[in-house]
């Protein structure tokens, strides 16, 4: 039955090895160059209101010197907290728009007959768009907040010793890096496993809608949110939602003064993150809304 | 093994019926052209064979079910569904990377080799070219590909003659050959109905017609009747009738070449010709029925 013998070529023309998931996510990076480009600018313009701030370093570090310990590693710490967290919030804004246009594009511009007709499967398609939001996006942020990171330390190291004084305070009070890994924790725990199912949610609409698929997404949240809030006086559909978004009931771990996240003081907890049911309810609910978008797309063609 | 079969396959859309119960075959080597009005359900055809759309009845490609095997079935069968599905943000090089990197009869070379005798610059976005260059890319990737079934719906609308001249020489000259399937839809019927082996009529979701080239020279004759011998020509029950510059052109089914040959010239009629005689005897047929 299944004769594959092609008369026309008796020796396969194929000369590179056959990748489709690999290409796939390099088609996607093609297309959407936002995916990198936001937060390299974002990350850009950062670096640039550093070098501004830097006027008021060295006036800033002459008083740190007068304050009490903790407070000055509060301060020193700031600017790098701060930059993180610019970074995270590139990260979810990116990651909201990757997801809520990613199964709709291809339709509304019809080239999913082009895609179609190739031997790439709907489920290594729709992988090759999640591995945005849950791998592509997380190790780029990681990757270029670190650079960030080391960059102010750098600038900062340059201007203290261009205005005479020690960068022995600011390097000894900066673990940087023990705050790179634990930012690589708080992306991998809170800003992707942790909200995995509002992107699910978000690819499964794109693949859906016909027109404005982010309202498609967000117009149920609201309407669920409300009818709650009317019906119950509670809101806690909004809060679970948004909380999840944003990653801040992910138990992932606390920190002892309410510091951000990539604080050395933070206590990473892992156990207890992999143990809570909100984690593994999250992802099994990301994984059926994945599983529907396969096949959703299968069924799709151009609107 | 052919290389489709179609038993009574059936889609629906809601209450609208695209595909009514076609049966069809067609064996490897041919370049099968399907024929009909806009909505006739061609496209739905098409799209049933090349799995993109679920359907009722039975459906082999190849061996395979589309519907349930599109990604593996896509390794053998290469399609162009309508004009301009290239993404208008990917580069030359990008669209050769990608096929190249994804599908294993892919041969970089040839299409290579295809591009360099056109202006397309490898550098270029798809956005930047005409849309007669995008068809002329399109074909590239899709003749570099070692398939044993090409499917092509309405592959040049909206193009200008020297491109549609362009676009068919290089399929018949570079790519097809005695192993290959190719089944084609157009509205552009006279400027390819040389290229054809077999011809199918789609008319509301039904197969109207079908039938080998060489079978239509045999058995349809078309006749311009002096006008003194109008009533013997009608008298052999001519399947259509129509006027060209004030003379009656009569056609005729399983007519007897020399009988008719005495009524007037006889030749064998354009594909266009025939369509719209099945076509309006369909309508007729219709008519009566109501």
């Amino acid at each position: 039955m299944n004769t594959t013998n092609t008369p026309s070529s008796a020796t396969p023309v194929q000369t590179q090895a056959i990748r489709p998931l690999y290409w796939t996510v390099r088609r996607e990076l093609w297309e959407n160059r936002y995916v990198y480009w936001a937060p390299l600018a974002v990350a850009a313009i950062f670096v640039i209101a550093h070098l501004i701030g830097m006027i008021h370093l060295p006036a800033e570090m002459r008083q740190l010197s007068s304050l009490d310990p903790e407070k000055c590693r509060e301060a020193i710490l700031k600017p790098y907290d701060t930059a993180s967290g610019f970074m995270m919030g590139a990260f979810i804004l990116v990651t909201i728009f990757y997801c809520a246009e990613a199964l709709h594009g291809e339709r509304r511009d019809r080239s999913i007959l082009f895609w179609k007709s190739l031997p790439v499967s709907d489920r290594t398609a729709v992988l090759a768009k999640a591995s945005i939001p849950f791998v592509i996006l997380p190790v780029l942020t990681f990757a270029i907040t670190v650079v960030l990171q080391y960059l102010i330390l750098l600038l900062s190291s340059a201007a203290l010793l261009a205005s005479g004084m020690s960068v022995a305070s600011l390097w000894s009070h900066l673990p940087i890096l023990e705050m790179s890994l634990l930012l690589l924790y708080h992306i991998v725990t809170v800003h992707a496993l942790w909200p995995a199912p509002i992107y699910c949610w978000l690819l499964l609409v794109s693949g859906w809608a016909r027109r404005a698929p982010f309202l498609w997404a967000a117009l149920p949240v609201l309407v669920i949110a409300g009818v709650e809030k009317i019906a119950f006086h509670t809101q806690y559909f909004a809060t679970l939602v948004a909380y999840r978004l944003i990653g801040m009931t992910a138990p992932a771990s606390f920190t002892p003064h309410n510091a951000h996240p990539t604080d050395p003081m933070t206590h990473i907890t892992p156990t207890p993150f992999l143990l809570s049911p909100g984690l593994w309810i999250g992802l099994v609910i990301a994984v059926a809304f994945l599983a529907a978008a396969v096949r959703l797309r299968r069924q799709q063609g151009p609107i | 093994m052919p290389c489709i079969e179609a038993r009574g396959l059936r889609k629906s859309y809601g209450s609208t019926i695209a595909l009514d119960g076609i049966d069809l075959r067609v064996d490897d080597g041919r370049i099968l052209g399907i024929i009909g009005p806009n909505g006739a359900g061609k496209t739905t055809a098409l799209y049933a064979i090349l799995g993109l759309t679920p359907y009722q009845g039975e459906l082999r490609v190849l061996g395979r079910d589309p519907w349930s095997e599109r990604d593996r079935l896509m390794c053998d069968v290469c399609f162009i569904a309508d004009v301009a599905v290239l993404p208008r943000w990917i580069r030359v090089s990008q669209a050769l990377d990608y096929v190249a990197g994804v599908h294993p009869r892919f041969d970089r070379a040839k299409a290579e080799a295809f591009l360099a005798k056109t202006s397309i610059k490898t550098t270029s976005k798809v956005r930047e070219l005409s849309k007669g260059m995008v068809t002329q890319l399109h074909l590239a990737l899709v003749m570099a590909i070692d398939a044993r079934l090409l499917v092509l719906d309405e592959p040049t609308l909206g193009l200008d003659i020297l491109y549609r001249k362009q676009f068919y020489d290089s399929l018949l000259n570079d790519y097809f050959d005695r192993n290959r399937t190719i089944v084609v839809t157009t509205h552009q019927v006279e400027e390819i109905q040389h290229v054809f082996t077999d011809l199918v009529f789609i008319n509301q979701g039904r197969i109207v017609f079908s039938c080998s080239m060489e079978q239509i020279e045999s058995r349809y004759m078309e006749v311009m009747v002096h006008p003194d011998r109008m009533d013997a020509a009608r008298s052999l029950k001519p399947i259509y009738e129509r006027q060209v510059f004030g003379r009656a052109v009569l056609l005729f089914d399983h007519g007897d070449r020399q009988q008719l040959a005495a009524l007037g010239e006889v030749r064998t009629p354009s594909v266009a010709d025939l369509f719209v005689a099945v076509m309006s005897n369909q309508a007729g047929q219709a008519q009566g029925a109501v």
